[in-house]
């Protein structure tokens, strides 16, 4: 099925650990609709060409006497308790449940706005530096990190751009400025509403790199475009173009990036402090 | 009984009517055009989806600049497209003109209990859909936050935001005032004899649908006007604190939960799937019983089924938010009933399936739409199953996979049973018979074209593109695969479009037609075919009053001499 699935649409590729698993439930699914739907087709068309007027003159009062439908129903019944059981609960259960903690995993928090998404990394230190709406200035500091706060030093953030390792959990806290978003990863199955007030966690783990990615793409339709973060709820005139980019590195690539965004917070910071700014020389 | 005696103006008969018939004919007619305009407005939509950012032909000036729809405009066009089909166009045919012309010939009543009531039930509606669409012409646009106006982004959206709640709290009204009398009057005015085992389908559902009306609006009725003093005066009921709109904090105290909204929504638009959905089970049991001519099969499981469908749809609403950071013991909970919920739709189908077999089917207009009815509502069903496990909706959550599920149920389900009830019932409105070549065309037309439209938005769905996007996906990688479908979808929306021009012409040309003099054209069974007088029925509707002796549909009764026994037969 998941193969019929694939040749319609579906993404060939699920690059997250519970990627399988809601294939293999969204691919299930689908097998009991088809079932479903072909049998009643067949019934259907046979009883409109066998009882139609010219054919039998006299409809019978009875009409069907045996049982079979209630087996059938029953039947039914029996495959969503199957499905709720062994496959819906227990993936929602590890979604919900098995959120790493701040040692186990990279701890990310993903700020969407009207119309774009806002990465924030804790840097080296691993702590989130303090947020503040006062200095939320859409220009220069979009998410309001106050870099008075001791642990808001080393913290990163960027626009559009979110770049993780691979095979290891990732674990991003997910919050909105404004109206409601929804931050999707459909190469991941991953999908979590932005709700305006609340942080709510998503996590995952990616099994391969944007690098292995795009080697998959090749001579299809997306040939050369790699991971995209997708909003998927209504969040006004600009919903359509909040797009946003995730890399997946191998472990030394994603080192190397997180290098390079210190040395430019350290070029950033100090040029703030440069009294002559650079723009007059 | 008739007391047409005294002269009536031609404002005080159907204008400012009382009678049930003239407030239905009222509500067919208004619901009728809205349902047009709605299409219209997707028509539009449907071009910039097709072809994104080139300009609209014939009507782009109107729209904006280069003649091509602004993504806020776009916006507007899907929430009221919602809107409109919904609150405007199906519930008032379905319930406002089918059940208050038909419910009280069905049961034997001269009039529905509080014909006053009534009327300000149209007329709050009318008023109601007049002050829903100003929103077209207010500063900004109409409403453009999605029929589901989800705060914040509704809260801080522009001023056609608080004309679409002072709209929805006026047609909220007029569903309560229309729920009370139906209600009532199923109860207090049955006819001698029509006991509950013995009402048509029909009535049960219209019974059925009153109740879920009575009792899930109020909750949106309260939350509209809630969200109402969010926009006007600042207060916080779905607002947080420290939201920053484009730069600017936000002015309301905080302290609000938006997620109270969605489920003091959903409480109500769950319900109102199945407000959407009873009236056309009952329209397709009178048709396919009568054009079977042999009985449906397990009325009493069919019931029981209604009631049970009705109930559970109060709890079920929350399926609609499982992204919203749902934990597991809401989330097994709603999963579970949403499952449990699709056994009695697979009940009540699996009645009318199995009332086919053993009939003598005739093939007529209204026949066609009700059949064509079943396998549509099948897949429109069939695909909840995957939105209604968690696990499954992370990757199809508002994907044009939901869109192809709801309109499955709505456009060629609900819409080709309330099509089925038009041909079926226009005789009896208007003593005269629609042409059967024209009703045929317009069924195989428009079954081409409902599919052509709504099956590939499964297969975008599947590839994950998300809905209420201006471009239609094109800018997305994931779309890249997919997005050539929009074109195709397009064309048959348009197609469908043009294949309304046979309903319409059939309309006018049967309404210019003699009449039949036909009292039963179909010779059915219950009383609005049987013991009425000849139309156009006088108020009153019965010479007698009948006395009901039989159930609904005795059709080719073993024994009897012709091959159906109306109800008010005593034999």
């Amino acid at each position: 099925m998941l193969e019929i699935l694939r040749k319609l649409g579906f993404p060939t590729v699920s690059a997250s650990t519970q990627g399988p698993e809601i294939d293999n439930i969204i691919s299930l699914v689908h097998w009991l609709m088809l079932i479903l739907f072909v049998g009643w087709g067949i019934y259907f068309i046979y009883t409109l060409i066998r009882f139609r007027a010219s054919r039998q003159p006299k409809a019978d009062y009875q009409g069907v006497k045996n049982h079979y439908s209630t087996y059938a129903e029953v039947g039914v019944a029996l495959v969503e308790v199957a499905l709720l059981i062994g496959f819906a609960f227990p993936i929602w259960a590890s979604r919900v449940n098995d959120v790493p903690n701040s040692l186990d995993s990279i701890q990310i928090r993903v700020v969407g706005q009207q119309f774009a998404w806002n990465i924030h990394y804790p840097g080296p230190d691993n702590i989130f530096g303090a947020t503040k709406v006062e200095l939320v200035d859409e220009a220069e500091n979009p998410i309001g990190l106050d870099r008075s706060d001791a642990n808001a030093k080393d913290d990163v953030f960027t626009i559009n751009q979110l770049h993780i390792p691979v095979d290891r959990p990732i674990n991003i806290l997910l919050s909105t400025k404004d109206v409601i978003h929804n931050f999707k990863l459909p190469e991941f199955r991953v999908s979590q509403d932005a709700i305006s007030g609340m942080e709510i966690p998503v996590w995952f783990k990616a099994t391969m790199t944007s690098q292995e990615f795009l080697e998959t793409t090749k001579g299809t339709a997306r040939d050369g475009m790699g991971f995209e973060i997708a909003c998927a709820q209504l969040c006004g005139l600009g919903h359509y173009r909040m797009k946003g980019y995730l890399t997946v590195h191998d472990d030394i690539g994603y080192q190397q990036w997180m290098s390079e965004q210190q040395e430019y917070l350290l070029e950033e910071l100090s040029d703030d402090e440069d009294d002559w700014g650079d723009d007059e020389w | 009984m008739s007391d047409n005696h005294h002269h009536q103006s031609f404002w005080t008969k159907y204008i400012w009517s009382t009678d049930h018939k003239v407030i239905g004919i009222q509500y067919a007619i208004t619901s009728l055009l809205w349902l047009l305009i709605g299409f219209g407005l997707m028509a539009i939509m449907r071009y910039q989806l097709a072809y994104p950012g080139t300009p609209v032909p014939f009507i782009g000036n109107f729209l904006g600049e280069g003649g091509i729809l602004p993504a806020e405009m776009y916006n507007s066009l899907g929430a009221m497209h919602g809107t409109i089909m919904i609150f405007l166009g199906v519930v008032p045919l379905a319930f406002g003109a089918f059940g208050n012309y038909f419910v009280p010939l069905q049961i034997g009543a001269v009039d529905m209990a509080f014909p006053k009531l009534n009327a300000a039930s149209y007329w709050t509606y009318f008023l109601g859909s007049v002050i829903m669409v100003t929103g077209f012409f207010v500063p900004g646009g109409a409403a453009n936050s999605g029929w589901t106006s989800y705060p914040p982004l509704a809260t801080t959206a522009t001023m056609g935001q608080t004309v679409w709640l002072w709209g929805m709290v006026m047609l909220i009204t007029s569903s309560l005032l229309g729920s009370v009398n139906i209600l009532v009057t199923v109860i207090q005015l049955r006819a001698e004899g029509m006991t509950w085992m013995k009402l048509p389908i029909f009535v049960w559902t219209q019974f059925i649908t009153a109740f879920l009306l009575l009792l899930a609006f109020p909750p949106l009725e309260a939350a509209a006007v809630l969200q109402l003093m969010d926009r006007i005066i600042d207060t916080s009921f779905f607002m947080p604190t420290g939201l920053v709109v484009s730069g600017e904090v936000l002015p309301n105290a905080g302290g609000g939960s938006p997620l109270l909204w969605q489920h003091l929504f959903w409480f109500l638009a769950h319900p109102e799937v199945y407000v959407l959905i009873l009236p056309a089970f009952g329209i397709v049991t009178e048709v396919i019983a009568n054009n079977t001519r042999k009985p449906i099969k397990g009325y009493k499981s069919l019931v029981y089924a209604m009631i049970f469908l009705g109930f559970m749809s109060f709890i079920v609403w929350a399926h609609h938010m499982y992204l919203t950071g749902m934990g597991t013991t809401i989330g097994a909970f709603f999963q579970t009933t949403t499952m449990i919920i699709s056994i009695p739709s697979v009940v009540i189908l699996t009645a009318l399936l199995l009332s086919l077999w053993g009939g003598s089917i005739r093939f007529n207009t209204p026949m066609l739409f009700a059949l064509g009815f079943l396998p549509m509502f099948g897949i429109g069903g069939l695909t909840g199953l995957p939105l209604g496990l968690a696990a499954a909706d992370i990757y199809l959550h508002d994907t044009y996979y939901v869109i192809g599920h709801f309109h499955y149920v709505v456009a060629p389900g609900t819409i080709f049973a309330l099509f089925a009830g038009i041909y079926y019932w226009f005789p009896k409105i208007t003593g005269k018979r629609t042409n059967e070549t024209l009703g045929k065309l317009h069924f195989f037309t428009s079954f081409v074209c409902m599919n052509g439209v709504f099956m590939p938005m499964f297969i975008t769905g599947l590839a994950g593109v998300s809905r209420r996007l201006w471009d239609g996906g094109e800018s997305y990688a994931h779309a890249a695969g997919v997005f050539q479908l929009n074109e195709f979808m397009s064309i048959f929306a348009w197609l469908l479009g043009v294949s309304q021009l046979f309903f319409i012409a059939n309309m006018i040309i049967s309404l210019r037609s003699k009449k039949t003099g036909e009292i039963n054209p179909w010779n059915a069974t219950t009383v609005d075919w049987t013991d009425t007088s000849s139309p156009p029925l006088g108020h009153g509707n019965f010479e007698t009053v009948p006395t009901i002796y039989r159930g609904p549909y005795e059709y080719s009764v073993p024994g009897a001499k012709s091959d159906y026994l109306p109800q008010s037969n005593k034999g």
